[in-house]
């Protein structure tokens, strides 16, 4: 019965979600008031029984109800209470229904904020949403029910993934979906401009701060998926350039650009229409992504279980949402209009550098991930393309990108001046160099790309530094700064540590694969490791090998690690679970390999230094959002703009 | 004038940063594409002479052998139709197991075996590489005709 | 004006490629055999290891051949659904295992049951070899004549069964009085 429940609440939100998407923009068309005032008590029904069907969804992991397919497909009796729960979106049909109540929350939180939107305008917005969520309800009910009966119901389930038996991947779903669902906000709002032919400065100023929450969820994401990656499936590595990790990371790529580019129509009314493409290629990659990972288009070590007809659903999906978009852009954005003037040396100059960069990597790596799919469509053979591609890409745009970024966050708009830049940027350039290259030859002899990376990570931050000391010199407190621009200045330190971490851990990490029998023991940058013994052990739903890895240093006991070696009972899988002793300068990793037989076992054993920064960074980079996002002048009444916007709040009942 | 000085300095230096990109961008595809061939087209002679390369297969049963107390181990990968020895030094994946598909990079050596130095097997139970799947139909075909 | 329209240009062109590659998804894997004759062989049973089983056997009946193995993941997949099959009781399920221990393909029947009418061994995959598997789960369906008509390369599921199998187990034995 309660699944049967749970697919009705959803039919049911997908009729509210439909009438919200014609009431809102078929009332917004013919002004019906009566329509308007439809929209948000229909969006608050659509999040209710959302929440209610997934909620049923939940209730049957939780209570094991393997006459449930889905449930039977992804749980297990012997699995832990927090994995079921977590096993709800472990696959496709689960992973969509969150989806789905994201994107309702998302819906929510449109109607219920942002008190000085016009009626009109909102009712706009939330009629795309709804159309949005209407398609993905359908692909849901048409090819993806996680309600469908298993009769008679198994006797046991075939237990979750091993691999998502994991504290990290508990989380990195909804926290990656809440930012890829968050940029349809974005999307929304610009066909909703598009629809009504003007971007305004408030415009910028409504959209920013659910842009900025999109994307500081869009980083916690792909920040804890690349630790998820590190310690659980990449023997150390964090980052693959897979596909399924491209399609979360150009999106975000895209949120970081129209952050930027939002701050110059609202302060500036400029890049009006690159606005709003941004805005909309933001949710397009979203999509695109989505479709990458479940149609099996690509391959990737990543993908759902591979199926053309959902392939094929997302395809129309997609096209329909994006080339409406794109059609409407073709077809209204020449008339935004592009508003005045800046010299080349100004705030906008860098922001429109920044965004340039930003897109040309977006663009370079799509490209990169999308030429397999091409060759092979043109029949010109199967081939794949190689991280170093991608690192080079990455980093021709960026690099340059992060250097500008230390001059740029002081740069005032319209005007700015090389003698006023060279005052405030000489202490930190005279500190940033020898700083980098302490750092650089911390850990051996650096390359100039080495020297460079380093640079950039301290250049970033102590520009963003010394921003705050000027503002103090000016005998302004350190929290008296907006936090809009304190959260710039965070998010900018915390890019300078990615940009540190990222590069000395990718030069200075020693990696060695080694057969070491029980009391072996290896030196590894001056810590010494010990196989001291290993040992079989069980968990609530596997059976292990432990080894008993010390690590000390000079003779001094560091710590010790248990790296395992995973098989997991009722799928048979085996998994590595590596030993980390983390630490803020450096990572030891510890990984068990195979039974080479003669007591020897092969183990990867791995120092990284400054490996945290990377995550790290991340985190500081969405605090910064956070903080900006929270800026008081986002909930601020509308402000005067030229043109009165023909219909306000008051016209509609 | 000014104005039109300014929007030639934006248009140029857009021009040769994409220029560049371009440029850099094709050399790293080149040096950077890994084309796939199944032990058919190898034996067969279509896979490239000194140059890394992907090779996708299944790999037979009962075929991998460790040298005993070292990370070296060696194992024969099949598309059913011809077979070649791969060599491997290093730390296997875990899905890594015979029977099952594989994806191997890296380049023939002078004596005929390929010589791996990344070893990939895919996270899925009931996995089979589509490139792999899509070599054995091809192969299964000729076989009919 | 082109760089307004550009945008929808580039889409028209992805989602162009994006749909000859949704059609190059290599799912669907057909198999040499089918409409051909099953391989000749005989083998010894796993329950009853003095007794034998093959081709000349079976003849006369429709039957699923189901290969399997406890080292194969996909076959603990499917083991629900072959059970359900087996509960319909259309037609005989035959099992073939491959490559195993007999030992613990003995166990594995007994604790999660046993949906295979017979269950032959072949321990070095010499009969694997004729039948063009290469791995298992695969599951094949045989006719009166000994004529393999369809080839599984996956775990069966009860949707599969139902949309790919049991018309045709239907065709036939309508065939077949």
């Amino acid at each position: 019965m309660i699944p049967e429940l749970g697919l009705f609440a959803l039919v049911l939100t997908f009729c509210l979600a439909f009438i919200q998407s014609f009431a809102g923009l078929a009332g917004a068309y013919w002004r019906k008031p009566e329509w308007l005032a439809l929209v948000r008590p229909m969006a608050s029904g659509q999040f209710v029984f959302a929440a209610l069907s997934f909620g049923l969804l939940t209730w049957s992991f939780i209570v094991n109800d393997f006459s449930v397919e889905y449930v039977a497909l992804n749980s297990n009796t012997e699995l832990p209470f927090f994995y079921r729960i977590a096993a709800v979106w472990a696959a496709h049909e689960g992973s969509l229904l969150l989806w789905i109540l994201t994107l309702s929350a998302w819906t929510l939180g449109v109607a219920w904020a942002n008190k000085d939107m016009p009626i009109v305008f909102r009712a706009r917005i939330l009629g795309v949403l709804g159309l949005i969520n209407c398609g993905f309800m359908l692909f849901v009910m048409a090819t993806s029910n996680p309600f469908i009966r298993l009769l008679p119901a198994a006797l046991e389930g075939r237990d979750l993934n091993p691999l998502l038996q994991d504290p990290a991947l508990v989380i990195h779903p909804p926290i990656l979906y809440a930012g890829y669902v968050g940029l349809a906000v974005a999307f929304a709002f610009a066909v909703g401009a598009l629809i009504e032919g003007k971007v305004t400065s408030n415009w910028a100023r409504w959209l920013r701060p659910w842009t900025l929450l999109a994307w500081a969820f869009l980083t916690v994401g792909v920040a804890l998926g690349s630790w998820w990656a590190y310690y659980e499936l990449g023997w150390g590595g964090w980052w693959f350039w897979d596909p399924v990790e491209n399609a979360s990371f150009m999106p975000w790529l895209m949120a970081t650009a129209l952050i930027h580019s939002l701050a110059v129509t609202e302060k500036r009314g400029l890049f009006k229409s690159w606005t709003v493409l941004l805005a909309i290629c933001g949710f397009s990659l979203s999509l695109l992504g989505t479709f990458l990972v479940r149609s099996g288009v690509l391959i990737s070590v990543h993908a759902f279980a591979s199926d053309p007809a959902r392939g094929l659903f997302i395809l129309i999906f997609l096209g329909l949402c994006i080339g409406i978009a794109l059609g409407l852009y073709a077809w209204r954005a020449p008339a935004f209009g592009s508003g005045g003037g800046f010299k080349v040396l100004s705030r906008e100059s860098f922001l429109l550098l920044n965004n340039l960069m930003l897109v040309v990597a977006a663009g370079l790596i799509l490209i990169g991930t999308l030429y397999p799919l091409f060759i092979d469509a043109l029949e010109m053979g199967k081939i794949s393309v190689g991280p170093p591609y991608f690192n080079l890409v990455f980093l021709i745009p960026t690099l340059p990108m992060v250097l500008l970024l230390g001059v740029g966050m002081h740069s005032t708009w319209k005007r700015a001046r090389w003698e006023m830049l060279w005052l405030r940027l000489r202490t930190p350039l005279s500190i940033a160099v020898p700083v980098a290259l302490g750092i650089s030859f911390a850990w051996g002899r650096p390359s100039v790309l080495t020297f460079v990376g380093v640079f950039a990570g301290v250049w970033v931050i102590l520009s963003a530094l010394s921003e705050v000391r000027q503002r103090q010199k000016m005998g302004r407190s350190f929290f008296a700064l907006p936090r809009s621009v304190l959260g710039m200045l965070t998010a900018h330190i915390g890019l300078g540590l990615f940009v540190l971490g990222t590069t000395v851990t990718s030069v200075f990490s020693i990696e060695k694969d080694l057969a070491l029998r029980a009391g072996d023991v290896v030196e590894l940058a001056g810590y010494q490791i010990k196989l001291e013994t290993l040992r079989n052990t069980e968990g609530p739903n596997f059976d292990a090998v432990e080894g008993v890895v010390t690590i000390r240093r000079d003779g001094e006991m560091v710590t010790t690690l248990y790296p395992q070696k995973r098989v997991y009972r009722v799928q048979t899988s085996p998994m590595t679970e590596a030993g980390i002793e983390a630490g803020w300068t450096r990572d030891l990793f510890v990984a068990l390999g195979d039974d080479l037989g003669n007591g020897s076992w092969s183990l990867r054993i791995q120092f990284k230094p400054l490996v945290r920064f990377i995550w790290l960074g991340a985190l500081v980079m969405a605090f910064g959002g956070l903080l900006s996002m929270s800026d008081p002048r986002y909930r601020k009444k509308r402000q005067a703009e030229a043109p009165a916007p023909e219909l306000a709040e008051g016209t509609a009942p | 004038m000014k104005k039109r000085y300014q929007r030639g300095i934006r248009v140029a230096l857009v021009l040769a940063g994409v220029g560049i990109a371009v440029a850099l961008m094709l050399r790293a595809f080149d040096e950077n594409i890994l084309y796939f061939y199944t032990p058919r087209q190898v034996v067969a002679g279509e896979a490239p002479d000194g140059r890394r390369f992907r090779l996708g297969g299944l790999v037979t049963l009962g075929s991998i052998e460790r040298e005993p107390g070292s990370l070296k181990v060696s194992f024969l990968v099949t598309d059913n139709q011809k077979t070649l020895t791969v060599e491997y030094e290093g730390v296997l994946p875990d899905l890594f197991r015979d029977g099952q598909g594989v994806i191997a990079h890296g380049a023939m050596n002078d004596k005929g075996v390929f010589v791996a130095d990344e070893v990939l097997a895919k996270h899925d139970e009931n996995y089979m590489p589509p490139e792999v799947a899509e070599a054995l139909k091809e192969v299964h075909g000729e076989n009919e005709s | 004006m082109t760089r307004f329209i550009a945008p929808i240009i580039t889409l028209a062109i992805l989602v162009g490629f994006f749909f000859v590659g949704l059609h190059k998804d290599p799912s669907i894997v057909p198999s040499p055999l089918i409409g051909k004759p099953a391989p000749v062989y005989e083998l010894p049973l796993l329950l009853k290891p003095d007794e034998t089983l093959g081709t000349e056997k079976l003849l006369g009946q429709v039957y699923l051949l189901n290969i399997w193995g406890t080292w194969c993941p996909g076959c603990r997949v499917e083991h629900g659904a072959l059970l359900e099959i087996e509960r319909q009781n259309i037609v005989p399920i035959y099992g073939l295992n491959l490559k195993d221990d007999p030992r613990l393909a003995r166990q594995w029947l007994a604790e999660l049951g046993d949906p295979y009418v017979a269950t032959m061994v072949d321990t070095e995959g010499r009969v694997s070899i004729d039948w063009g598997i290469y791995g298992a789960p695969e599951t094949f369906l045989v006719d009166h004549d000994g004529m393999i008509v369809h080839k599984l390369i996956a775990p069966i599921n009860m949707q599969i069964w139902h949309e790919d199998f049991l018309p045709l187990i239907q065709q036939l034995k309508a065939a077949q009085p």
